[in-house]
């Protein structure tokens, strides 16, 4: 499969999306910018699913990232979205790396119940720090971009324009990563870790480098959904969100790097839909969807791609 | 001959009642070939294990190239210069023939650049001078396999699976490289085409070679010398024509119907 | 000074024992089954909540309150015995071959659909059995007093671990575990129903939670939610002690109860920290757990 078609294929839609952007209403540019973010950090899922193991705490590094936005803007007066974006990576991905000193160790259920922990472990901190609005979280500031404060009627597109850029330069980097040695290195972990380490290879290594871009990528889906929703909460770290993220990387499967964004999106739809007809039944409609696709689809909505659609490439 | 490239020194090892190595003293002069027989339990497993960092011995050394790589992990051992084929390959199953190959010259590119994440594919590793995906299109042609380029790992025939095990292992260009018996589980017709390919494909670098080997006729034919171990011991250090024909030998390993003097056998 | 060791001892005990209580299902179905069941969370919200209906009709039916205990056993043990096997045999029974990350995968969906099953039949207001803990009255040290749901709580966690061991030890069915724990597949060669085996097991489990969960349910507010921290804590608690040992698990919850118990004397805050704090500590030095029966998948 050739992922820079893929990319550029991205491109054109995107372009086409903020060219359309007058005919889009307000609610569903919202919802592609939660996609967007949410994409992100299933963009970072997606690169642990090719070595084999599942993070059930991606959200930690998502809220890291959003609160790391959130206080910059709030307490520093500091409303420059490239900025925050910036910063937001930096604070996410030194977190991943202070935590991928023991996580990078353990693989399987370990590596996923450890990284739920700290998921947990953050939710629990924010959740008495009065200083930072403890369960109310605290809003986020209007931000300029380039230096320009979008006016109301266009910020949501601005926003999300940002949020496409920042799409853009993450996958592209992913792809090239994903195809250099380290990247192939990456598979070969998950297929026989032990034959890579009797030829030199550090699998340690190669997963605590990954766990750092994954949080970076997850930190600035954060950020994205900061500025997005203008709000900010310890739900963030919950390990629900850790589940929806979950639930997007398994739909949209691991065949390609906007594979995750495909996912987003139809989350997003289905998201809407069932929260509008029945709230409290949201986390079963997850499960079972889960369990459906687990069980009859294991390559995630991207195998049907392969079924039904042309072969591209 | 030349120099001394590895020595173990007085290696024990026990795994509770069983002696698995009794004092053991080998040298191996660069760029010979060892063959290392014995039956099943006798300690040449081990004695590879214990070179190869994946058991540490209960006592003594091993001295590769002048430093004790005794209590050193299997991964720096390998970037020293020691690797190893398996007797069962280790292959990364879910990978196209070609993509095991382009791993393991993968990791040589990273070992170069110091693990830089940015690494590139189609550059030449330094001091191959060629790219990673030439050096793996090579190394297939060198074993023969080239038509199982495009074939996942996991379905290739046990003979080719040998053979790309023992290609992975030579893409580092060790100084010494370990053959974990690399006729077993090959059929008989096979055996020999398949060791005369991987002798010529390994001997052009000077490279000194250990095999494990149970087949007498490819041990004969290939070794320069003979290690031949016993519960836990060495009862033989000779030529091949010598320690093949050692009573004791002859008694504990090859078997009556199986010397030299009783050819035929298979 | 002595009275604040005592507080702190005190305090550390029961806590201990309800990390017991709440923990011990998990590491028996790790350790027959080599899952670790996300869904645990839910079994012992599960019986927190049978615990509250069954109590509740208890009190409003006027029946002896000295039964309190033996309904809260007995929701406990509907709700793991008729949940637990219809969810083995319906949706593990299959897996159990595939890669244990797909397992895990599958818990946690479980787990998803039972948090809003609850909440579909129970609704989402928080219930409050306090009858059984206020019923048994308090005793006093020094000058603090405690609630005699305390000493209870401890002598279940005893029960429970005593029972256990006897089982695995002395019952020819605990033998028969004991053998699938150390290799599933000779089990089965040697004539094992492993089938069997698992249904029981991962029902036991079930049901342990469950109790865990009914028996705690008269000390705080039943509500959605009760079931995510609890998982976390057991795993916590599982894994520090080493994954499918019951010995391990219980020297875990008194480890970690104690150091709690004294940690939050001086700082609150510190909670879910602590515990997490333990188990990395102890990861450190012995990466497969207190008491190792498993591997730790770590290379």
């Amino acid at each position: 499969m050739n992922f820079d078609k893929s990319i550029v294929r991205l491109a054109i839609v995107f372009i086409g999306i903020l060219l359309l952007s007058g005919f889009i209403p307000q609610w569903a540019m919202f919802m592609l910018t939660i996609a967007c973010a949410n994409g992100m950090a299933v963009l970072g899922l997606m690169l642990f699913l090719r070595a084999g193991l599942v993070s059930f705490g991606q959200a930690l590094f998502f809220c890291t990232g959003a609160y790391a936005a959130g206080l910059l803007a709030l307490k520093f007066d500091i409303t420059e979205m490239t900025v925050l974006i910036i910063v937001s990576g930096i604070a996410s991905g030194f977190m991943a790396y202070i935590l991928g000193f023991l996580l990078a160790k353990y693989r399987g259920i370990f590596f996923g119940l450890l990284s739920l922990a700290f998921s947990m472990i953050l939710y629990g901190l924010l959740v008495k720090t009065e200083a930072l609005g403890s369960t109310d979280g605290f809003n986020v500031p209007a931000v300029t971009i380039f230096g320009w404060l979008p006016d109301l009627s266009v910020v949501r597109v601005a926003v999300l324009g940002m949020a496409f850029l920042i799409i853009l330069l993450s996958v592209s980097f992913v792809n090239m990563l994903l195809k250099s040695p380290r990247g192939l290195l990456l598979t070969a972990i998950r297929d026989n870790e032990i034959r890579a380490e009797y030829m030199g290879a550090s699998a340690q290594k190669t997963i605590h480098l990954f766990y750092v871009i994954s949080g970076v990528l997850a930190g600035l889906g954060g950020a994205i959904a900061a500025v997005a929703v203008g709000h900010i909460d310890p739900t963030m770290s919950f390990w629900t969100t850790s589940g929806e993220m979950i639930f997007i990387a398994i739909l949209g499967g691991t065949g390609s790097v906007i594979a995750p964004f495909i996912g987003a999106l139809v989350f997003g739809i289905i998201h809407t839909i069932a929260f509008s007809y029945s709230p409290n039944t949201w986390q079963m409609v997850i499960g079972l969807s889960l369990i459906f696709v687990i069980l009859l689809l294991p390559n995630g909505l991207w195998s049907l791609r392969e079924k039904f659609g042309k072969r591209k490439s | 001959m030349s120099n001394v490239i590895l020595h173990a020194e007085g290696l024990n090892k026990s795994f509770g009642a069983v002696t698995a190595a009794a004092n053991i003293n080998v040298e191996v002069q660069q760029g010979s070939v060892l063959g290392l027989i014995g039956t099943n339990g006798a300690g040449k497993t081990t004695f590879v294990n214990m070179i190869t960092g994946y058991l540490k011995p209960d006592s003594g050394k091993v001295i590769f190239g002048g430093r004790d790589i005794t209590r050193l992990a299997p991964r720096e051992i390998t970037k020293l210069g020691i690797c190893r084929s398996f007797q069962i390959p280790q292959l990364y199953n879910s990978m196209t023939a070609l993509e095991n190959l382009e791993v393991s010259y993968g990791i040589v590119s990273l070992m170069e650049n110091n693990g830089s994440l940015f690494t590139k594919t189609n550059a030449p590793i330094p001091s191959y001078g060629k790219t990673i995906r030439l050096l793996a299109e090579e190394a297939l042609e060198k074993f023969g396999l080239t038509q199982y380029r495009d074939k996942t790992a996991r379905v290739l025939p046990g003979g080719v699976r040998k053979l790309l095990d023992i290609a992975m292992a030579m893409s580092v260009r060790p100084k010494i490289l370990l053959l974990d018996e690399p006729t077993s589980g090959v059929s008989a017709e096979e055996k020999f085409d398949i060791m005369d390919m991987v002798m010529k494909a390994v001997r052009q670098g000077n490279t000194t070679v250990m095999f494990v080997e149970h087949d007498m006729d490819i041990v004969s034919r290939h070794a320069e010398r003979v290690l031949a171990f016993y519960s836990g011991e060495i009862i033989a250090d000779e030529a091949p024509e010598i320690a093949l024909r050692d009573p004791r030998v002859i008694k504990y390993i090859v078997g009556e119907n199986h010397s030299p003097a009783h050819q035929g056998e298979h | 000074m002595i009275d604040q060791i005592l507080m702190v001892l005190i305090d550390g005990i029961n806590y201990s024992a309800w990390l017991f209580l709440a923990a011990v299902g998990l590491t028996l179905i790790y350790g027959v089954m080599k899952i670790v069941n996300v869904a645990h969370g839910s079994f012992y919200a599960l019986g927190a909540y049978m615990a509250a209906s069954v109590v509740g009709a208890w009190v409003t039916l006027d029946y002896p309150p000295y039964l309190y205990y033996l309904a809260l056993f007995a929701a406990a043990l509907i709700s793991g015995f008729t949940v637990g096997p219809l969810v083995e045999r319906v949706l593990l029974r299959y897996q159990y071959e595939k890669d244990e990350v797909v397992i895990l995968l599958i818990t946690y969906a479980l787990f998803l659909v039972m948090e809003d099953v609850i909440k579909l039949i129970w609704g989402v207001n928080p219930y409050f059995i306090v009858e059984p803990y206020a019923y048994l009255g308090n005793f006093s040290v020094g000058e603090m007093t405690y609630p005699n749901y305390y000493i209870l709580m401890f002598g279940l966690a005893i029960t429970v671990g005593l029972a256990l061991t006897f089982v695995l030890k002395k019952t020819h069915f605990g033998r028969m575990l004991v053998s699938v724990i150390h290799d599933r597949e000779i089990s089965a060669a040697m004539g094992i129903d492993v089938g069997k085996i698992f249904v029981v097991t991962f029902s036991v489990g079930c049901a342990l939670a469950g109790i865990a969960g009914a028996f705690t349910a008269p000390t705080i507010s039943v509500s959605p939610g009760l079931g995510v921290e609890v998982i976390v804590l057991s795993f916590a608690v599982v894994v520090t002690g080493g994954l499918g040992s019951l010995p391990g698990v219980a020297l875990a919850a008194i480890i970690m109860g104690l150091v709690r118990a004294f940690c939050i004397h001086y700082i609150p805050h510190l909670e879910l920290f602590v515990i997490f704090g333990v188990m990395a500590l102890v990861l450190a030095f012995r990466p497969r757990g207190l008491f190792s029966l498993a591997e730790a998948r770590k290379i």
